[in-house]
């Protein structure tokens, strides 16, 4: 396997660890005005991702950085190209960040309530962009020959592109609401569940319409045919289970239930943009690819080497951490957020 | 050119912003570890109390650095998509390695380290405060190995009209990290130093939780004068390693035009006449300029008007004399903040061996206000040694003109510098809001209330 190859893998499994870690803590952002219904209630919520969010974040973090160093000119176009969508994550991302730290430090509804707007703004949105964002990877957006994108910020919303932002922000709070039921007790977990449930039944029917309208807004039905090949649909099938896992009350499975939708679907849209990083609208020939888009050898080389040393390490501590705080959060108990 | 302007504000307001964060994360997690260590030794309850005290305060501080780096590592290709284009192959490599090793490090144990105090082992808690500590610096290095590199780049081969990574271990020797990264890390240690001096100052004056205080202040002053004593030291050899490497940097911070007799003497003072080249009025240390550069009261110094036409012949047409007058004040406005850190440790600490702290209130009161200082210093010593690389963005490889986005345009970038200024704007009146709301609540806050009803119960018996 050629390391151009390697590395378009690894950033995929990247941005996958970031959808399925910081997909749930999305989703508990976005579900915690609802969800709670008393200020203790909240906290209780807010902790629940508390010891976990931002470990979650550093993996975008780590996946922007891995672009920037393996693929730079994937970086370059990617980041410049969706700027005003770029700007209002970060501003999400900002805001939602210092929320989870200063909301409990002001004993004072109103100091509360603004900074649940912010998590749940802040939760919403980064998901929402990231759906649109990855509907215009697979579409395509204008990208000319010196591999500038040449569209604005109203390019990447078209029907399809906020169908695909719908899906995953109905995803994430379908996993977050799973998360949820993981870690509370009691009126909490009940309710967590009963959103689960409903939430999962719209998740259902809106990813399998933009799977649909795949087919018609991107290359895929040109690419490989009515078939779309074993991993999305086992990904569709994962996501039906999902249904049962929650109705025999397996909150566990059906956690994992998601997590394995969340992972077969960034791999569909990995390997259906596969060799492209970033698809032109424009002329085909000016699409970005793993290799006019890559580092030199000698850095895919050096990076490759410290990916392999180092990521088994976080893997092992973060997969720790997720030990240390396996139980569940008890009403009335101490708690930190 | 007015994009490239507005680029380099939202960079320079960002950049800033988030340093006022970064230095207080990186020195005060390792005072809080050594805190936390002496609990752990001891056993004595004070010493947890107090590394929680801190904690918090820490916590707060933490949010905003963490929130505002994003945007640093996202800026680049943001506003910056031909500059990352051109060096990614080889910058790119240290921001990827600060997000593996150093950001999932400091998070993951952050959060063991916050949410673990009755989950896990006092020394598991304590080797996880240490790994945050760990992951700080270790962050430090890396962004600063891809900042050393702008300065002096070393490591490369021009191919494929780009910048190409030959060589990571040159990357990692490089000289200007190995003065850039001590001079870094001590000033961070230095501003927590102070940070925590001046608020401890703050509780002894009114007698508040005497005993923490005492000895958070004892700590504090302490690595105070360690930190603020090395960072000058280190940084003299980064002004002579600046000698060698970047030459006008050193010019434009001494405004000296012309190169300088075999004994330079030093401008404490000048009037700058960008324009004419030349300075206005000048009050000079004999000697102190080649002291500065070479350590030896003998020595010339390159002047400016002879590394342009150098630069000239080597580089083709154009003006490679960056705003002389920021780079030279921002200079001495950063040693002077130095000087007298380093002056008001050295009484601290004279106070202390001499056991005379107890009862010199004037001392305190200075304390208080001089955690100021290091934040000017700091602030002052990135404006000096960024704005004194211009025009080039790479040294001698990437002017910054050449760096921004093609396809962005100034109305973006106004609409994202508003937007940042705006929300950073009212991050710092809330950070600063809560640290204070803190500070007043003291170690005891959570027992506070508590302690208020007793009281009122005293009240009413008497």
């Amino acid at each position: 396997m050629s390391l151009d190859v390697l590395w378009f893998i690894l950033i995929a499994v990247l941005y996958t660890g970031y959808f399925v870690l910081e997909g749930f803590d999305y989703g508990v952002g976005m579900l915690m005005p609802f969800l709670g219904k008393n200020d203790e209630q909240r906290r209780l919520i807010i902790n629940s991702i508390g010891p976990f969010w931002d470990g979650n974040e550093v993996w975008l973090l780590t996946a922007g950085g891995a672009t920037f160093a393996a693929f730079p000119n994937w970086y370059a176009t990617l980041f410049s190209g969706f700027y005003l969508a770029l700007f209002l994550m970060l501003l999400a991302l900002i805001g939602r960040g210092v929320a989870f730290e200063f909301r409990s430090k002001v004993d004072s509804q109103a100091w509360r309530n603004t900074w649940d707007w912010v998590i749940f703004t802040g939760s919403l949105l980064p998901a929402l962009l990231w759906g649109v964002a990855l509907a215009n990877l697979m579409q395509g957006v204008p990208i000319d020959a010196q591999m500038n994108f040449t569209g604005n910020f109203f390019t990447l919303l078209s029907p399809y592109t906020v169908v695909g932002g719908l899906s995953m922000v109905l995803m994430f709070a379908l996993h977050g609401a799973l998360f949820l039921s993981l870690r509370t007790v009691g009126e909490l977990q009940v309710r967590a569940r009963q959103t689960a449930r409903r939430v999962g039944m719209w998740t259902t029917i809106v990813m399998f319409v933009f799977v649909l309208l795949s087919y018609f807004f991107t290359d895929m039905f040109t690419k490989i045919g009515v078939d779309p090949g074993p991993v999305p649909v086992l990904a569709g099938l994962v996501l039906i289970s999902v249904a049962f896992f929650i109705r025999v009350k397996k909150d566990g499975w059906a956690f994992a239930m998601t997590s394995v939708t969340i992972v077969l679907s960034t791999a569909t849209i990995f390997l259906g943009l596969f060799p492209r990083v970033m698809v032109s609208s424009t002329n085909p020939a000016w699409s970005l690819t793993i290799y006019n888009a890559s580092s030199s050898h000698y850095t895919l080389t050096v990076m490759t080497i410290v990916a392999f040393s180092l990521v088994p390490i976080v893997l092992a501590y973060q997969i720790w951490t997720y030990w240390v705080f396996r139980k569940r959060l008890q009403p009335g108990g101490h708690l930190d957020y | 050119m007015l994009q490239v302007l507005l680029d380099r504000w939202q960079f320079g307001v960002t950049t800033v912003y988030h340093f006022l964060f970064v230095p207080l994360t990186i020195g005060l997690i390792f005072l809080i570890a050594v805190m936390e260590s002496i609990y752990v030794a001891s056993g004595n309850e004070d010493y947890k109390k107090m590394a929680k005290f801190w904690g918090n305060l820490f916590l707060i501080n933490f949010a905003v650095g963490v929130v505002t780096g994003i945007m640093q590592e996202f800026q680049f290709g943001m506003n910056w998509s031909n500059y990352s284009r051109f060096v990614g192959d080889v910058f790119g490599a240290p921001l990827a390695v600060e997000a593996l090793a150093a950001f999932f490090l400091e998070s993951t144990f952050l959060g063991i380290w916050v949410f673990g105090w009755d989950r896990v082992s006092k020394r598991v808690h304590l080797t996880a405060v240490w790994m945050v500590a760990f992951g700080t610096t270790l962050s430090a290095f890396w962004i600063l190995a891809a900042n050393a590199f702008m300065q002096e780049p070393v490591g490369y081969v021009l191919r494929h009209g780009r910048a190409e990574m030959d060589s990571f271990g040159a990357l990692l020797i490089n000289p200007q990290l190995w003065v850039e990264f001590p001079h870094v890390w001590f000033a961070a240690l230095s501003t927590a130093t102070f940070f925590v001096a001046g608020i401890s100052a703050y509780y002894i004056l009114r007698g508040r939780s005497k005993k923490i205080f005492m000895n958070s202040f004892k700590i504090a002053v302490s690595f105070g004068l360690v930190g603020s004593v090395l960072v000058a030291v280190v940084g003299h050899e980064q002004a002579q390693h600046l000698v060698t490497a970047q030459p006008m940097k050193m010019a434009a911070s001494e405004a000296l035009w012309n190169t300088s007799a075999e004994h330079a003497s030093w401008n404490l003072l000048a009037g700058i006449d960008q324009a004419s080249h030349r300075n206005t009025f000048q009050v000079q240390v004999p000697y102190a300029l080649s002291i500065l550069a070479y350590n030896h009261p003998y020595g010339k110094v390159e002047g400016i008007n002879q590394l342009q036409a150098q630069y000239v012949q080597k580089y083709g047409p154009g003006n490679y004399i960056p705003p002389v007058w920021i780079t030279f004040y921002t200079f001495r406005i950063m040693v002077l903040a130095g000087v007298v850190m380093i002056l008001l440790a050295l009484y601290g600490v004279y106070l202390m061996l001499r056991d005379k702290l107890e009862g010199h209130r004037k001392y305190y009161k200075w304390m208080i206000w001089a955690i100021a200082l290091p934040y000017i210093g700091n602030t002052t010593g990135w404006i000096m040694t960024e704005i004194g690389r211009q025009p080039w963005a790479v040294f001698g490889l990437l002017k910054t003109a050449n760096g921004d986005s093609p396809t962005v345009g100034p109305a973006l970038v106004w609409t994202t510098l508003i937007g940042f200024a705006l929300v950073y704007g009212i991050l710092a009146v809330v950070d600063v809001y809560l640290l204070v709301k803190n500070i007043k609540m003291g170690p005891d806050g959570e027992d506070l209330a508590h302690r208020r009803a007793l009281e009122d119960g005293v009240g009413a018996v008497i």
